[in-house]
C-alpha cells in the first residue's frame, strides 16, 4: 500500500511532465534549451524577492522570470553581445544574486536544497490543483497557438509573410514558460526544470514522424520518467528530483539503442542542421 | 509605374517612398514599386543591394522607417524565403510542411507537388531532401494557398538547370491560371526575362526599371553589373554586335544583317562553349553579343 505522500508526489510529477512534453519539443526544435535555463535560474530570485517582499511565491518567480526574458530580447535589440553570452550573464547572476539576497536575509530559514532541487515528497493537494489547472491552461493555449509556433520555429518570416504573427506566439510562449517554471520549481527544483523539458523530447525525436506526435510521446516519456524515478526514489532512497531527471536519461539513453525495422541513416540527435 | 485610371482595384500593394534604416544605414530608400494582379515583378540586383529587404517590405515582415507601404486588405501572400532551415530535431514531413500555415485539403497538396515534379517525396522528412527538392516544396506550398501575391526569394536555388527552366515556366503559367501578382527575386535575368513584365534593378535605391528589354539595353543597369557582378556574363565584354528583338543582328559598325557572321567571333564550330543552347549562370566566358531579354531563344546558331 502506498503513502499519501507518494500519491501526491506520483499525481503532481505526471500532471508535470504532461504539460513540459509539448512546451520542452518546443524549447528543442527553437533551440531554447539554454533560455529555458537562464528563465529557470532566475527564479531563485523570484524566491529571494517573494521573501523579501512577502509576497506570493509563484506570482514572485513568475514575474522574475517574465521580467528576465523581457530584459533579454531588450539587450539582443542592442547587439553589443551574443544571445549566447547574454544568456549566460543573465543565467548566473540572476542565480548569485537570488543566493546572496537569501544569504542576507538570516531571519528567515528557508530549505535552499528543496528550490534547487526539489521536494516532491512535500507537495500538498493544493499544489496538485495547482499543477493540474495550470497544466490544462498551458497545454490548451499551446492548442491554440500551435500552429503560429511551428510555423514560426520553421521561419518567422514565413510565418510572418503569410499572416500568422510569430512575435505574438513567441511572447505568449515565453509567458508560458515562466509559468510552467513557477509551477514546477516545487517537483523538480531550479536546477532540474530543463532536464524535465529537454530529455523527455529529445527521446520522442527517436520514435516521432511529425511534431504533433512528438509532443505527444514527450508528455508520455515524462510521465513514464517521474514514475520510474520517484519508485526508484522509494526503493533506493534516493534523492526524488535527480532520480527522475535520471530515469528520464535512461529512456533517453535506451532510445539511442538500435530498433530492428530502424534506418540507420536515421541520426537526428547528433547531427548537426541542414 | 503611377496607377493607371481603372487600374486601381488591380493593385496588391503599394510602395511609395519606402525605406528601412539599420544601425544608421539605410538598407533601401525610395522605394517606389506596384504590384498588381497579373504582373510579374523581377527584382534584380548585385549581392547587398536589398532585393530582400524590399520583398520583406512589400509583404510586411520588416516595416518602413520613412515612406509607405500599403497592402489590399486580407491580402493573402505566398512566401518563399531566401534562406530556411528546419532543426534536424523537428520531425517534419513534406506533406507537414505543405499545412505549415494553414490547413490545406489533400487533393491541392497532390497537386502542388505534382506541379513541381516531387509527388513521390510527400511523405519524406524536410531534411532528407535535396536543396533543390527542397526548393520544389517550398514554391509548391506556396502556390497551394491559392495566394493574391506570390513572393518568391531565389526560388530555383540549388535547382538543376532543367528544372530551373521548368520551375520558371510553371511560375509564368500559375500567374496565367490564378491571375496572383508575383514579386520574384533572382540574381539570372536569362532564365526570368520570357515571364517577367517588368524588371526593378535595386542597389539600394531604383536604378531603373522597365520591361526587361528595356532594362537589359539601360545605362544604368550596364554600370551595375558591368562594375560588380563580372559573374554575369552578357554585359561585361566587348560587343561587336547586338541581336536585335526581331532576330536580325546588328553590328558595331551600325550596320544590319540578318545573321551573324563567322567572324563576329563565338559560338560557331570550335568553340568549346555552348551558350547558344544553354545560359548557365555561372559562366562567364566573354562573348561578344548581347543577347536581348524577350527573345524565348536566339534566332541563330
Amino acid at each position: 500500500m502506498l503513502d499519501d505522500f507518494f500519491i501526491r508526489a506520483l499525481l503532481a510529477g505526471v500532471g508535470l511532465a504532461l504539460t513540459t512534453g509539448p512546451l520542452g519539443c518546443l524549447v528543442v526544435w527553437r533551440r531554447m534549451a539554454y533560455f529555458g535555463d537562464t528563465m529557470a535560474h532566475s527564479a531563485l530570485l523570484g524566491v529571494a524577492l517573494s521573501l523579501l517582499l512577502e509576497a506570493n511565491l509563484l506570482i514572485s518567480v513568475f514575474a522574475v522570470a517574465v521580467a528576465v526574458s523581457l530584459l533579454l530580447l531588450l539587450l539582443q535589440r542592442v547587439h553589443a553581445l551574443s544571445a549566447d553570452s547574454l544568456l549566460g550573464i543573465l543565467s548566473h547572476s540572476t542565480l548569485a544574486i537570488g543566493l546572496v539576497l537569501v544569504a542576507f536575509m538570516s531571519w528567515v530559514r528557508i530549505d535552499l536544497m528543496g528550490y534547487l532541487f526539489g521536494d516532491i515528497l512535500a507537495v500538498s493537494w493544493l499544489d496538485i490543483g495547482l499543477i493540474w489547472g495550470g497544466g490544462i491552461f498551458v497545454l490548451l493555449s499551446l492548442v491554440f497557438l500551435w500552429r503560429p509556433l511551428i510555423a514560426s520555429t520553421v521561419s518567422h518570416e514565413l510565418a510572418e509573410a503569410e499572416g500568422l504573427k510569430p512575435e505574438r506566439a513567441r511572447l505568449c510562449f515565453m509567458l508560458l514558460m515562466a509559468l510552467v517554471i513557477a509551477i514546477a520549481m516545487k517537483i523538480v527544483g531550479i536546477m532540474l526544470i530543463t532536464a524535465l523539458l529537454i530529455i523527455p523530447a529529445a527521446t520522442a525525436r527517436q520514435f516521432a514522424g511529425s511534431p504533433e506526435r512528438m509532443a505527444v510521446l514527450a508528455s508520455l516519456f515524462g510521465a513514464v520518467s517521474v514514475v520510474l524515478g520517484l519508485f526508484g526514489s522509494l526503493y533506493q532512497d534516493t534523492p526524488s528530483g535527480p532520480s527522475i531527471v535520471v530515469a528520464a536519461l535512461c529512456l533517453f539513453v535506451v532510445s539511442l539503442l538500435p530498433r530492428p525495422g530502424q534506418p540507420t541513416s536515421r541520426d537526428p540527435i547528433s547531427g548537426g542542421s541542414r | 509605374m503611377l496607377a493607371e485610371p481603372g487600374t486601381a482595384d488591380r493593385i496588391l500593394v503599394t510602395m511609395s517612398n519606402a525605406g528601412i534604416r539599420r544601425q544608421g544605414r539605410w538598407l533601401v530608400r525610395g522605394i517606389d514599386l506596384t504590384l498588381r494582379i497579373g504582373e510579374i515583378v523581377t527584382l534584380i540586383g548585385p549581392n547587398g543591394a536589398g532585393k530582400s529587404t524590399t520583398a520583406k517590405l512589400a509583404i510586411g515582415v520588416l516595416k518602413p522607417d520613412e515612406g509607405q507601404v500599403t497592402r489590399g486588405a486580407a491580402l493573402r501572400v505566398g512566401y518563399v524565403p531566401q534562406k530556411l532551415a528546419v532543426d534536424r530535431t523537428m520531425p517534419l514531413t513534406v506533406e507537414r510542411l505543405m499545412n505549415l500555415t494553414g490547413p490545406l485539403d489533400a487533393q491541392k497538396l497532390a497537386a502542388s507537388l505534382e506541379a513541381v515534379s516531387i509527388p513521390h517525396l510527400m511523405k519524406a522528412e524536410v531534411q532528407h531532401l535535396s536543396g533543390g527538392e527542397f526548393q520544389r516544396a517550398l514554391l509548391a506550398r506556396a502556390i497551394a494557398r491559392d495566394p493574391d501575391l506570390l513572393v518568391l526569394d531565389e526560388p530555383v536555388q540549388g535547382v538543376d538547370f532543367a528544372g530551373e527552366t521548368a520551375l520558371y515556366q510553371l511560375i509564368g503559367e500559375i500567374r496565367d491560371k490564378t491571375g496572383c501578382g508575383i514579386l520574384m527575386i533572382s540574381h539570372d535575368l536569362h532564365v526570368v526575362m520570357a515571364a517577367t513584365d517588368t524588371v526593378v534593378c535595386l542597389n539600394g535605391h531604383v536604378c531603373c526599371r522597365g520591361t526587361p528589354a528595356a532594362v537589359s539595353q539601360s545605362e544604368d543597369y550596364r554600370r551595375l553589373f558591368g562594375a560588380s557582378r563580372p559573374g554575369i556574363a552578357f554585359y561585361n565584354h566587348q560587343h561587336d554586335h547586338t541581336h536585335l528583338p526581331d532576330g536580325r543582328v546588328q553590328h558595331r559598325d551600325g550596320s544590319i544583317t540578318d545573321h551573324c557572321h563567322p567572324e563576329d567571333g563565338h559560338h560557331h564550330d570550335g568553340h568549346d562553349h555552348h551558350h547558344s543552347h544553354e545560359h548557365r549562370r555561372s559562366h562567364s566566358h566573354d562573348h561578344d553579343h548581347v543577347h536581348l531579354p524577350g527573345l524565348t531563344g536566339e534566332r541563330h546558331a
